[in-house]
């Protein structure tokens, strides 16, 4: 139920940065309800200082973990979508590896009439690929994809059979939805929980060979090839995974990627400056230096046109363990902005244009949802963020339930300091209005 | 401000050793069954210096070892950690011997409390004598020396140097005096 | 030093303080009563989270030789099996007033992650495949005892040195000690970043072997072969056995160390281990002094300066 106050909201001489219409300027931009509405129609507006403020329309993190149903202990979709506002998202995408997994049209359904309950962030929700993610028998993608299923993914493990693969990815055809690959070769990485490479053999901890999860890229990349299907790589962390996005670009392959922004930030040293605190513990693993340049010159170059948070919380209790048998993961939403600030704009490697193309109409092309742009009539989903703010993380402080991050104690700079979904302010100077 | 007053040179300490040897050949009618043991550090090269002057003196060397009682202390916690040194005594040269304890200074009495216990792990010996170089004093143990190098009475703000070629290249004793500023700090 | 985590991080000033102070620990257990009154009062922990019955006796008896109370929990039994996590464990033996901790871990860094909620010594009794200090020190003890130092020595460690603690702990003091170190095992098995450090990293045991002084065999573990990263134990044994033909390749004073408990006729010949090359028995005299030197060094002082 949205409230259809007929509020209007004129937020003045800010920076749009509106990669939907290629547009970064300074604007004034009004709401009217729930829908950016034009200046000329109201004098009613309650204005809103823009000055020195980015304004970005319909921010996406396509790839979160909100763990309801099944693992509320580590978050649910309350807890996870003010943690999304509170990060300056308007919309996510939830994965479906819970407890049961989200394979069935109604629980792609009850996902998003709880988001339209909280009316804190649009859910765009993913559908296994597999039933119960078990790898063996296909889901009901279609059937998903009328309940508003935007992309399938068995994330959380990969697809290794083959077969099974090649079969999602032609039905994807048919679809007009994303095969959303967690590529790694589960043999390959057996007993590993870091980067295999100098490091984990110094510290003794089991190693995950890139080439684990550039194998998979590779094979996958050959089926979206042999099915025409629509192939996207989640959380790419590997030089070969690279070189096969680029063949499948050369070929015209319907085939795209993500990064997530902590393979960007950090490298595997960070596990020994946390000295085997599960902190680091994260699938795909942090790579090396050499890897994570890599990953920047794809991001600025456009081979990788998402980057997505992978967020995903767990609870205090399970990251109090050895690492071994702590969980991997990180807790993302709240650190994105601030993260790829960090990464990209400090040093200008990158047009704030081109920056947030990879957090808004990336995504959106890739899972085929349309969204206009910031023109009049459009939903009001937009966030403000303080490009200058320098500001410490600290986990402790955020919405989500998962405090697990390896940037505790960073200095990042940029944030979100307010966020709107269909013309209500779902987080204002970093308060989660609901 | 420190002061310092030297209180034996080379000659004085080297007649002192010579007469220590005299007396424990006496007193124990000659060297046999006889075990020098010095304490670590200072208190080695001085029982080797006095078992040079027995030989000397009888023709007859006794068995030297040395101990170290640093894994004895019973002050452990209130000092910094500091090494414990190669003890080299073995249990023939306990059982049924007579030791003499050798050491540089005797002060308050608690470095030969922690060599007698010590002695006891390696053996029962017939007798154990002490030889110090300087009794400075101020025991807090019912403990005394047997041979004394020269007797010198201090008081607590004090501190005796005793420096040996062996380890410090120079054969002097020296008492240095501390302001009572600097030792209560 | 406030915890023996690694030898790693260890200056090389450090390890030949405790090597010294080992070697004087050695002389105590020559003696009639073994057992001096240093940690009177103090009361130790064994904490085994995996079976280790040989370490964890070579550390009681060094606790006890040092006149510490030790008790000794293991993982059967204790409240860990209960559900117990091991950091509430450990914070409840801490509040016993324990004064320091002995941890054995089969994952790596557990010790690191105790010492970092414990304010008394932990002491890394082995953990995972990341290092065991105890028996790093003890094998420099041992080949210093036959060569007099490791300045210029080659030593070649045979065997799964990707998985062994034991390897990587002998690594770290061997460098520091100045040794060149070579390792030797199949590749699967060999950690090949090593050569980063300065260790050859060789499939090849005849390159491995030829000239060396000291050979470290290390034990290998059966279940290599279900994670199919070996064939049969007898062609690991034709291929990476210490024989008296493979053995013919080194340095004829050559030593050979192994940390025990042997695979005889896998990783090393019967006969090599009864031969006067072996220092195996050595080694495990040593394994006491040592602990009672990283006891007294961790337990037996106030605070370091």
């Amino acid at each position: 139920m949205s409230s259809k106050d007929e509020t209007g909201w004129l937020i003045k001489d800010v920076r749009v940065i509106d990669p939907f219409r290629n547009v970064d300027s300074i604007e004034d931009v009004c709401v009217d309800g729930d829908k950016i509405g034009s200046a000329s129609e109201r004098k009613d507006y309650v204005p809103v200082d823009g000055q020195g403020l980015w304004l970005v329309p319909r921010l996406i993190d396509m790839h979160v973990h909100f763990r309801e149903p099944g693992f509320e202990n580590k978050e649910d979709l309350q807890s996870g979508s003010r943690a999304a506002a509170a990060g300056g998202f308007t919309a996510v995408c939830t994965m479906p590896n819970t407890h049961p997994v989200i394979d069935i049209p109604s629980l792609i359904q009850w996902q998003q009439d709880q988001a339209k309950n909280m009316g804190l962030v649009h859910i765009f929700p993913i559908g296994a690929i597999s039933k119960g993610q078990q790898g063996q028998e296909l889901a009901d993608l279609y059937q998903m994809t009328r309940a508003g299923a935007v992309g399938f993914s068995d994330d959380g493990h990969a697809v290794m059979d083959a077969r099974l693969m090649r079969a999602a990815l032609s039905y994807s055809t048919t679809l007009g939805r994303p095969i959303i690959q967690h590529a790694e070769d589960h043999e390959l990485t057996a007993g590993g929980v870091m980067h295999e490479g100098s490091i984990s053999q110094q510290m003794g901890l089991g190693g995950i060979p890139e080439e684990a999860e550039s194998v998979m890229v590779w094979r996958d990349v050959e089926l979206a090839g042999l099915t025409g299907g629509i192939l996207h790589v989640a959380h790419v962390s590997a030089p070969g995974s690279l070189e096969a996005l680029e063949y499948a670009k050369r070929r015209n392959l319907r085939v795209t990627a993500e990064v997530s922004p902590h393979h960007l930030l950090l490298t595997d040293a960070a596990i020994r400056e946390w000295n085997f605190n599960p902190v680091t513990k994260v699938n795909p693993p942090l790579r090396t230096e050499g890897t994570r340049q890599l990953l920047i010159q794809a991001v600025r170059q456009g081979l990788i046109p998402v980057i997505a948070s992978d967020h995903a919380p767990h609870h205090q209790d399970e990251k109090e363990l050895p690492y071994d048998e702590a969980p991997f993961g990180i807790s993302g939403l709240e650190t994105f902005i601030g993260a790829i600030f960090s990464v990209f704009m400090v040093d200008g490697l990158i047009s704030p244009l081109d920056l947030f193309r990879r957090v808004t109409v990336g995504p959106h092309k890739v899972l085929g949802i349309h969204y206009p742009g910031l023109t009049p009539g459009a939903p009001a989903d937009f966030t403000l963020i303080d490009p200058q703010m320098r500001w410490v993380v600290d986990g402790k402080k955020f919405y989500s339930r998962g405090k697990n991050t390896p940037l505790q104690g960073t200095r990042l700079q940029g944030r979100s300091v307010a966020t709107m979904v269909n013309g209500e302010w779902t987080m204002r100077d970093q308060e989660v209005l609901k | 401000m420190k002061h310092r007053a030297l209180l034996m040179d080379e000659d004085a300490i080297r007649r002192a050793l010579m007469r220590i040897a005299h007396e424990i050949v006496e007193h124990n009618h000659g060297v046999k069954n006889l075990t020098l043991v010095g304490i670590r550090r200072r208190g080695v090269p001085l029982s080797e210096r006095i078992a040079a002057n027995l030989m000397a003196i009888e023709n007859e060397a006794p068995d030297v070892g040395s101990l170290d009682i640093g894994l004895y202390r019973d002050d452990l916690a209130n000092r910094p950690f500091s090494p414990v040194n190669q003890t080299s005594i073995r249990a023939q040269m306990v059982d049924r011997k007579t030791i003499v304890l050798v050491d540089d200074v005797l002060f308050t009495g608690r470095t030969v409390r922690a060599a007698l216990d010590a002695l006891s792990d390696f053996g029962r010996p017939t007798a154990i004598q002490l030889a110090v170089l300087i009794d400075r004093g101020h025991r807090e143990l019912p403990i005394r020396a047997d041979y004394v190098g020269k007797n010198i009475p201090t008081s607590r703000l004090e501190r005796i140097h005793v420096e040996v070629k062996e380890i410090d290249g120079i054969d002097r004793v020296y008492v240095e005096k501390m302001d009572v500023a600097e030792e209560t700090e | 030093m406030q915890d023996l985590l690694d030898l790693e991080s260890l200056s090389k000033q450090d390890i030949i303080g405790l090597l010294d102070l080992s070697q004087n620990m050695v002389e105590i257990l020559d003696r009639p009563i073994k057992k001096v009154p240093t940690l009177r009062g103090k009361a130790i922990v064994n904490l085994f989270f995996e079976p280790s019955t040989r370490t964890r006796n070579s550390f009681e008896l060094a606790a006890k030789y040092l006149s510490a109370d030790v008790i000794n929990v293991q993982k059967s039994g204790s409240s860990v099996e209960k559900g117990e996590t091991l950091w509430d464990t450990a914070r409840n033996l801490a509040e016993m007033a324990v004064d320091g901790v002995v941890v054995r871990h089969q994952v790596s860094g557990v010790p690191q992650q105790l010492a970092d909620i414990l304010d008394v010594p932990v002491i890394n009794a082995g953990d995972g495949s990341h290092e065991h200090p105890t028996q790093g020190l003890l094998d420099a003890l041992t080949i210093t005892q036959a060569k007099g130092s490791l300045a210029g020595l080659k030593v070649a460690i045979i065997g799964d040195v990707l998985h062994s603690r034991v390897a990587r702990s002998d690594i770290w003091v061997f460098l520091a000690l100045g040794a060149d170190v070579v390792v030797s095992g199949p590749p699967a098995l060999l950690p090949q970043k090593y050569e980063e450090f300065g260790v050859e990293v060789t499939a090849d045991l005849h390159r491995a072997l030829t000239d060396a002084d000291v050979i470290q065999v290390l034990r290998l573990q059966r279940e290599r072969q279900s994670s199919k990263e070996l064939p049969s134990l007898w062609e690991y044994h034709l291929r990476w056995g210490i024989t008296s033909h493979s053995l013919s390749w080194a340095h004829p004073d050559a030593i050979v160390l192994h940390p025990g408990p042997q695979n005889r006729g896998v990783e090393i010949d019967s006969e090599i281990i009864e031969s006067s090359r072996s220092r195996i028995l050595p080694q495990v005299r040593n394994g006491v002094a040592v602990r009672m030197a990283v006891l007294f060094r961790l337990l037996g002082g106030g605070h370091d300066e």
